[in-house]
């Protein structure tokens, strides 16, 4: 089975419009992108967009080819799950009345969450963790009553053995 | 030395050795305008936008030099989206400048303001929204460079009014001689040679092949590649076909140029595709106009495919050598390769078969049309003989969209790059007579014939004024058979003679007379007698346009064909061939 969801890490230069061209590219095949990180690099020339898509792996290799010939696109690589790490951060405000909330921080403690603002109703707590955890510790909170909730995209790096064994699996067309 | 934004980018036109700008002023655009005045540059005013990109189109493929247009915002740009898109898909250089509202006013849906950089991002292999005076001379050379190397294509700057505007104290800057020097384009490497070990691995499935063809497409042109192609023809001694885009860049005086192949190609050409062993692509990306059905095509043949595009590589069909290098560099390469293997196995494959296989169904299946009979109008197919037989080897055809497209490319002799020059990729009915006066300014000594249909003519046929008044002498054949010819031709054949909309009418407009009013000498042509007369009389004219409207019949078909969604080997060829 071709695997469906790809993480593609792309350096681009840091101007107006380059996200729209990289966007733009997944929205004329109509390819839906699931998650989306923008921000610049450590060199403010450069930005780092890290996006996963949805689609077969033929349809990912045109893809990154046609990324590729943007011009403003300088570096593409696709990670492979299995040797990288993804995080995502979570805010979430959750209904907690106050007989209630300390067995809403079992669950908080539990995660390593952190509790960022709350009032007599409510609590707005924070998790960064592998998107996989963040399903689950959304689905936990779930019985509490979500009031509101947003997820950044997915940022990702290679394990550091990969990168200094110079055999990562990235993809650089 | 402190000059204007508008000065700057005449100047840096004039660095790039841009010798003519095809264009139309307007509000946005006009502080460039007026430094124009005393440029060496040639500015040809044409009647409308699309005209403008035609026209630099048909002089980039005419001259090998990047063509340049020069518009205002708003509609002026919006205009310039089809020729844009057309110079996109068939890979042609063109830099188009656009003026845009004032920066500041930009977002505010100011009078004539469009997003030009967003509406062209799709139709461009690039695009530049200028926000500093100072930043000109080094973003058009940047266009200039990006338009012409790698894989060509049209590149747009985008250039508010105020950043040029000698009022306006923002647009004042020092000038600096661009170079490649302060490029700032990290992202932007474009390949040069290939790679030698895939290049030998092409040669040794080239050597043991028994029915390959070289199958060649517009990057043998725009690489200049030739005569590196004929002197690896001309070793193998196979059989070669020549797409749509390619056609005369090898000759088709050649005994192996089998012509065109695809939905409209010779059936040889077709064929040989079909029954092949090996396909050696080169510079030609698999368009579905040749392929015919993906699956049913070439289904024998494993494929060497060389483009300087990687994304073309494995994108329709996947390759068994996918080469990705500039054509000229890799097929240099591949013939020294290839020598090298012919001397280590000691002789080439015999071929003797194949080539045999190949000219029995040269003999079997010529192309063929009947003769008009007596009181008839007369066949387009006959007019493309006459006028190709009466015209300089070296002439220069260009071509609209349609029927006369494909007859044109199938009848006429190409024996030179260059010297035809058709709407390929998007199919953008209007092309001819544009293209036709841009190949003209950039070959001013070659005589250039823009083949046309009825409907493509009434597109943009305004442009004959612009050819009156900028004294660019073209020739028309224009083919009238009162019908949009291909639109009749698929409604005849597929949708059971329902013929829906297709139809135009032989008198209106009168088109001889349509021509007299643009300055052009007009002249009507409907018997097969007045043909010859007609061609020799419009070639003696060289000091305007002239307009030969060929009245042919209305229901002629351009075959072979393959009907759309079938695969090559159901090729229907001319009712007296089956």
């Amino acid at each position: 089975m071709t695997q469906r969801f790809h993480t593609i890490v792309t350096t681009v230069e840091n101007k107006p419009g380059v996200l729209a061209r990289v966007s733009g590219l997944f929205a004329r095949r109509g390819y839906n992108i699931e998650s989306l990180a923008v921000a610049p690099t450590n060199d403010d020339r450069f930005s780092r967009i890290t996006f996963t898509v949805d689609l077969a792996s033929d349809n990912l290799e045109q893809v990154v080819k046609q990324l590729n010939k943007l011009i403003n696109v300088v570096e593409i690589h696709e990670l492979d799950p299995a040797r990288s790490i993804e995080r995502e951060l979570m805010l979430v405000v959750v209904t907690a009345a106050l007989p209630l909330r300390h067995k809403l921080l079992r669950i908080v403690s539990r995660y390593g969450a952190d509790v960022l603002d709350e009032n007599y109703s409510e609590v707005m707590l924070m998790l960064s963790a592998k998107p996989s955890e963040l399903d689950e510790f959304e689905e936990s909170l779930s019985s509490y009553g979500i009031v509101k909730l947003q997820r950044t995209g997915r940022v990702a790096m290679h394990y550091l053995d990969q990168i200094e064994l110079g055999q990562s699996e990235t993809t650089s067309i | 030395m402190n000059i204007n934004g508008g000065q700057a980018l005449i100047k840096t036109l004039e660095h790039e050795g841009v010798e003519v700008v095809f264009g139309l002023p307007g509000g946005a655009i006009l502080p460039v305008y007026d430094p124009i005045i005393e440029s060496p540059i040639r500015h040809v005013l044409v009647r409308h936008e699309q005209g403008a990109g035609h026209m630099a189109e048909g002089y980039a493929q005419a001259t090998g030099r990047p063509g340049v247009m020069m518009i205002t915002s708003g509609p002026g740009a919006t205009n310039a989206v089809t020729p844009l898109c057309d110079a996109y898909m068939d890979s042609i250089p063109v830099v188009c400048i656009t003026g845009q509202v004032p920066y500041a006013a930009i977002g505010t849906d100011a009078f004539q303001e469009c997003d030009t950089t967003g509406i062209t991002m799709a139709v461009t292999k690039h695009n530049f929204l200028v926000n500093k005076a100072e930043d000109i001379p080094r973003i058009v050379h940047e266009a200039f460079h990006i338009a012409t190397t790698g894989r060509p294509g049209p590149v747009l700057v985008d250039i508010p009014k105020d950043i040029v505007d000698p009022n306006n104290p923002l647009s004042s800057m020092t000038w600096y001689e661009p170079s490649d020097d302060i490029m700032d384009l990290p992202g932007y490497q474009p390949v040069g040679a290939g790679d030698l070990n895939l290049i030998r691995e092409a040669a040794r499935l080239i050597n043991v092949s028994e029915r390959p063809v070289v199958y060649i497409g517009g990057g043998i042109v725009k690489s200049l590649a030739t005569e590196e192609l004929a002197e690896l023809v001309e070793f193998l001694n196979v059989p070669v076909v020549t797409t749509l885009m390619a056609r005369g860049a090898f000759p088709d005086s050649h005994e192996l140029c089998l012509g065109m192949p695809g939905m409209h190609g010779k059936y040889t050409a077709v064929m040989a595709m079909q029954r092949a062993d090996l396909l050696i692509a080169l510079g030609t990306r698999f368009d579905d106009r040749v392929t015919g059905r993906v699956d049913g095509f070439a289904p024998e043949a494993k494929i060497v495919h060389v483009d300087i595009d990687a994304a073309e590589l494995h994108k329709v069909r996947v390759a068994d050598v996918a080469i990705q290098g500039d054509c000229r560099l890799v097929i240099g390469e591949l013939t020294a390769a290839l020598r090298e293997c012919v001397a280590e196995s000691g002789a080439q494959p015999d071929r003797r078969a194949w080539r045999s296989q190949v000219s029995g169904w040269q003999e079997r299946y010529p192309l063929t049309y009947k003769q008009s009979e007596p009181g008839e109008l007369v066949k387009p197919q006959y007019v493309l003989e006459v006028l190709r037989d009466n015209t300089p080897d070296d002439t220069i055809v260009t071509s609209g969209v349609g029927q006369h497209q494909m007859w044109a490319s199938q009848y006429w002799k190409f024996n030179h790059p260059r010297t035809w020059i058709n709407s390929g990729g998007l199919g953008t009915m209007g092309f001819s007579i544009p293209a036709a006066i841009g190949a003209k300014v950039g070959k001013p000594d070659r005589m250039v014939w823009a083949v046309d249909g009825d409907g493509c003519f009434q597109m943009t046929a305004q442009e004959l004024v612009t050819s009156t008044t900028e004294q660019i002498p073209i020739k028309v054949a224009l083919f009238n058979n009162a019908y949009l010819g291909m639109v009749r031709q698929w409604q005849e054949m597929f949708y059971q003679e329902r013929y829906s909309e297709s139809y135009l009418t032989y008198d209106v407009p009168d088109y001889v007379k349509w021509a007299e009013s643009m300055g052009c000498v007009g002249i009507r042509v409907e018997t097969p007698e007045e043909v010859t007369p007609a061609i020799a009389k419009a070639n003696e004219i060289n000091d305007r346009s002239v307009v030969i409207e060929f009245r042919t019949v209305d229901d002629e078909n351009v075959y072979p064909m393959v009907p759309a969604g079938r695969s090559n080997s159901e090729i229907v060829v001319d009712p007296s061939q089956r």
